[in-house]
């Protein structure tokens, strides 16, 4: 690494529970970082915040992690005087340089932040899998459903199905059924066998088993059917979502409802790392293009640093350790003082739990075969409207083998959401047409705006030049 | 229909706007998707089909939930919280021609 | 057809560079029936020909292109017959407007000249303009516009001519960069980076912002740099502007396609010569929306969802390099484009097939030749 520069501009992407533990562990060394946050206000998802004015209890909010909560967020507010916190803020773009330079847009107005160092908190975003009617009115991620409760005291209306994979799946349900929602079935894509195999790696950490197990009671006590090894969902429906059908050991079944909430795990969101420079390595367990990380945080660029679900699914627990480790490493590279040991235990930790994760992944595997089965006219990308069946023409008729190559070629990923949530499907479409690995399929270039920005932004720039 | 149910928190304070001309009632601190979709159930028709919308991600990622004023600005309806007398369309003008606009 | 000999490729023409003019090339060449063999260094039209605007115009051009221009828009009316597939071409027109009196000057003195070349422009005065086209700004003195000029969609296009050449017989060789070319005496001799050598009789140096590096190699002497033209996309809008807009100065140039995104160009990025290493920069973004949305106001209230940049070359005239070597019997140039080769394309495939099997084009091409800048360098130095 290089000497450290007189004045370091550290700046944390994301103000979660991996960038609220970056930015405390840097004041606490002396430092001032500038934390910037997409939010209005801190916690990331796991521990949003509703909007100020909306109280409600933490117990209410944050069930079993209303502790943990109460204490990310009081940490927050103890660090808000000794930060520069700029909140509401998006960034859009990273130009690497020396320094670095970020475009953000806050009110509608652009801005520049230079940067010597970086730390990535970005996080992550339910994993989708296209089913047919995915794109209903009334079919929603885990996660969406989980801060409609959350953020905003709401829940899907009607009967609401749960349908997925990963632990997310049996808590959102029962925090459904506790606040009232009507949830009608929770049906789960992963099966029964899977999760005894994965029972000793589960076992890693025991209170979180008992928590998935607790859930999962809980919702058989109250009757809401729970079942396992569920295939081919299909939703359908005329002006939102009617029905739900779905085929386990050979037979289907439907049921009427108003509503989904949908999810297989979780994927990071990576395109800043990306634009940052970063080297991305294929990673397996997360079946996903992830930048590459060492120990304690550090990417491939010399004052990058990752932490949190942003660069692989780990959790909040996780998220908040990594946090600590990447900032630690940071003053190990700018020089000073900073516990070699405590980076140690945090790396050994970080390992542990991966034990833990692969284990989920046995629990509830990626159903990474749904693409070979999938009709023609299933909706892949939701923004254009691309169906599978005009990805694989392209790779007929156009001998495509690479994802970028068949987004220029068909569209996918060209939406306002630039391959966020079609991404993984279309490069699971390519593999299987084409017959390579899901690695080899490539990965959707990031390209800056990596969300939206209205061109009123633009003029305001112009006109403060 | 709607597609969200409140929970809680309805002693806030109560916000006007409009949605497709109509004058209706949120809640302060409710985002604009709150606002229509628990007296609604479409956010938008897509430019190619049509096809109804009404968010998806609800954290602004998936970009599925950009409604219009009336006055043209965009709108990303899961981030953006409901203001007063914010004048709302649910409809999208389908690019292929078809100016008949609004939802019903 | 090619025939492989002893693992080296025998062919009549090799071409370097997978883009739209090596393949235009390619196609043309095969239908005089010779033997070709094209080398790409990544995949096929990935480069300028992909990325850039996706202007197919005429119009602003300077003398010595109208020829050319004029051979290649008969070849564009009758696209979907040449290669298949129309591209999302469209002739919606091209309008070039005036902001300032200076401005319709120029469009004035233009009109003049091409009109000697059988391009016909037709000028509006603002009351007119804006009668026609009621969307644009009050800020535009004027316009002059080409009712035939138009846009496709480069990244379609640059395949389609790819998928046609080597359906008519081409090999298409991708991933596959030109290690080493030299010529013998008798023929070219190149090695690929996958170990795959091939000898012909003809080269065509077709290698875009990597044309200087390959000319360099047979002592030519040529001026071309590497410039990155800075892109921005749009959200799909509903119809607006119903034909492709440029300015008198260039500051930017806008289309609105067929699903409704309005792709924007404008000012450069940045970047250098290996591949997918081009960045857009924000603030060229912001200087194209700004000159945008003075003269089309209602795009005020868009989302800008993606920027891009790309690779092309630009020689010091700004006009391309096409026709033989000065130094190379057998070796002939056209790269350098300057950001304005899409239109062309068609038409310099065909003059370089004419120039394989009759030593010569029909269409003017002296004002391109590789041998102005030698010529230059000579009066440089005879200066000092």
């Amino acid at each position: 690494m290089s000497a450290a520069p007189t004045s370091p501009n550290i700046v944390i992407i994301g103000a979660g529970p991996a960038g609220v533990r970056a930015a405390q562990t840097l004041v606490e060394a002396g430092l001032r970082p500038i934390v910037i946050d997409e939010n209005r206000r801190a916690g990331g998802q796991i521990y949003r915040q509703p909007p100020t004015g909306f109280v409600r209890s933490k117990k209410e909010l944050y069930g079993f992690e209303a502790a943990k909560a109460e204490a990310l967020h009081s940490s927050f507010e103890r660090l808000r005087p000794a930060i520069d916190y700029r909140p509401d803020t998006l960034v859009w773009n990273c130009m690497p340089g020396q320094p670095g330079q970020l475009d953000l847009l806050h009110a509608q107005r652009h801005a520049e932040q230079p940067y010597t160092h970086l730390i990535l908190c970005t996080g992550a975003l339910d994993r989708v899998m296209p089913f047919p009617g995915w794109t209903l009115p009334g079919v929603y991620t885990l996660g969406a459903a989980q801060v409609a409760l959350k953020a905003q005291g709401c829940v899907l209306d009607g009967r609401v199905a749960v349908a997925g994979s990963g632990p997310l799946l049996y808590l959102l349900a029962s925090q459904y059924a506790k606040a009232g929602a009507n949830v009608v079935a929770v049906l789960d894509t992963a099966r029964f066998a899977g999760k005894l195999r994965a029972l000793p790696a589960l076992l890693r950490q025991p209170v979180t088993l008992a928590k998935g197990l607790y859930f999962m009671g809980w919702l058989r006590a109250r009757g809401i059917p729970l079942l396992a090894g569920v295939e081919q969902l299909a939703a359908t429906g005329k002006q939102r979502i009617q029905n739900l059908r779905w085929t386990r050991g050979g037979k289907t079944s439907e049921i009427a409802c108003d509503a989904l909430a949908t999810g297989f795990g979780l994927r990071s969101e990576t395109q800043l790392a990306e634009l940052a420079g970063c080297r991305f390595v294929f990673d397996e367990l997360n079946q996903q293009w992830l930048p590459q990380r060492d120990d304690a945080g550090r990417s491939s660029v010399p004052g990058v640093y990752l932490a949190g679900d942003g660069s692989g699914i780990a959790g909040a627990d996780a998220a908040e350790l990594s946090g600590r480790a990447a900032a630690l490493a940071l003053l190990q590279d700018l020089g000073l003082p900073s516990s070699k040991t405590e980076s140690r235990q945090l790396a050994q930790t970080l390992r542990s739990n991966l034990h833990f994760r692969q284990g989920l992944e046995t629990a509830f595997p990626t159903a990474v075969h749904w693409a070979r089965h999938c009709d023609d006219d299933l909706v892949i990308c939701r923004c254009e409207e691309i169906t599978a069946g005009q990805l694989r023409r392209s790779v007929q008729q156009e001998g495509t083998v690479e994802i970028n190559r068949l987004k220029a070629l068909t569209r996918v990923g060209m939406g306002r959401c630039q391959g966020r949530v079609c991404g993984a499907a279309a490069a699971e479409i390519l593999a299987h047409a084409t017959g390579v690995s899901v690695a080899e399929a490539g990965r959707l270039r990031a390209q800056a705006p990596v969300k939206p920005i209205p061109v009123s932004a633009a003029l305001a720039a112009e006109e403060q030049t | 229909m709607s597609l969200l149910k409140r929970v809680a928190g309805q002693e806030r304070a109560s916000v006007s706007f409009r949605l497709d001309g109509k004058t209706l009632y949120a809640r302060a601190g409710d985002s604009v998707l709150t606002a229509v979709l628990t007296q609604a159930d479409q956010l938008r028709r897509t430019e190619f089909s049509g096809a109804p919308r009404a968010g998806f991600c609800l954290i602004g990622c998936c970009q599925d939930c950009w409604m219009r004023s009336e006055d043209g600005q965009s709108v990303r309806a899961c981030t953006t919280e409901i203001a007063e007398g914010m004048r709302l369309l649910s409809g999208t003008v389908a690019v292929a021609g078809d100016s008949s606009g609004d939802a019903a | 057809m090619s025939k492989t000999i002893n693992e080296v490729i025998d062919t009549d023409v090799a071409i370097i560079g997978g883009g739209l003019m090596g393949t235009s090339a390619a196609l043309e060449l095969r239908r005089q029936q010779r033997s070709v063999v094209v080398l790409e260094q990544g995949w096929c039209g990935a480069q300028a020909s992909g990325v850039n605007y996706g202007g197919v115009r005429r119009q602003g051009r300077a003398a010595c292109q109208l020829p050319l221009s004029q051979r290649a828009h008969a070849i564009w009316r009758r696209l979907a017959q040449t290669i298949g597939s129309d591209g999302e071409y469209i002739a919606s027109g091209h309008l070039k407007l005036a902001r300032s009196d200076a401005d319709m000057q120029e469009l004035i003195a233009y009109r003049d000249m091409a009109a000697a070349y059988g391009l016909e422009l037709e000028l509006l005065a603002s009351d007119a303009l804006r009668r026609r086209y009621p969307w644009i700004g009050e800020q535009a003195r004027g316009a002059s516009l080409c009712a035939e000029d138009g846009h496709a969609n480069p990244r379609l296009i640059a395949a389609a001519f790819a998928r046609a050449a080597e359906q008519a017989g081409a090999q298409l060789l991708q991933q596959s960069a030109v290690e080493d070319c030299s010529f013998d005496g008798n023929y070219f001799v190149l090695h690929n980076s996958r170990g795959v050598r091939m000898r012909s009789r003809f080269l065509l140096n077709c290698s875009g912002a990597w044309g200087k590096e390959i000319a360099e190699r047979f002592g030519e002497t040529v001026s071309e740099q590497a410039i990155y033209p800075n892109m921005c996309v749009t959200e799909p809008l509903p119809p607006l502007m119903n034909l492709s807009l440029g300015v008198v100065g260039g500051a930017f140039y806008a289309r609105q396609v067929e699903r409704g995104n309005v792709v924007l160009g404008g000012g450069r990025g940045i970047g250098n010569l290996a591949l997918d290493a081009t960045r857009p920069c924000a603030s060229s973004s912001f200087k194209a929306l700004a000159a945008l949305t003075e003269m089309v106001p209602a795009l005020r209230n868009a989302l800008v969802i993606r920027t891009w940049s790309g690779v092309e070359g630009e020689t010091p005239d700004h006009q391309p390099v096409i026709g033989p070597s000065a130094t190379t019997p057998g070796l002939l140039h056209a790269f350098g484009f300057s950001g304005a080769g899409f239109q062309l394309a068609p038409a310099v495939g065909e003059v370089l097939a004419e120039l394989v099997t009759k030593g010569e084009s029909s269409t003017p091409i002296e004002a391109f030749s590789i041998k102005r800048f030698a010529a230059s360098l000579i009066q440089e130095e005879s200066k000092v």
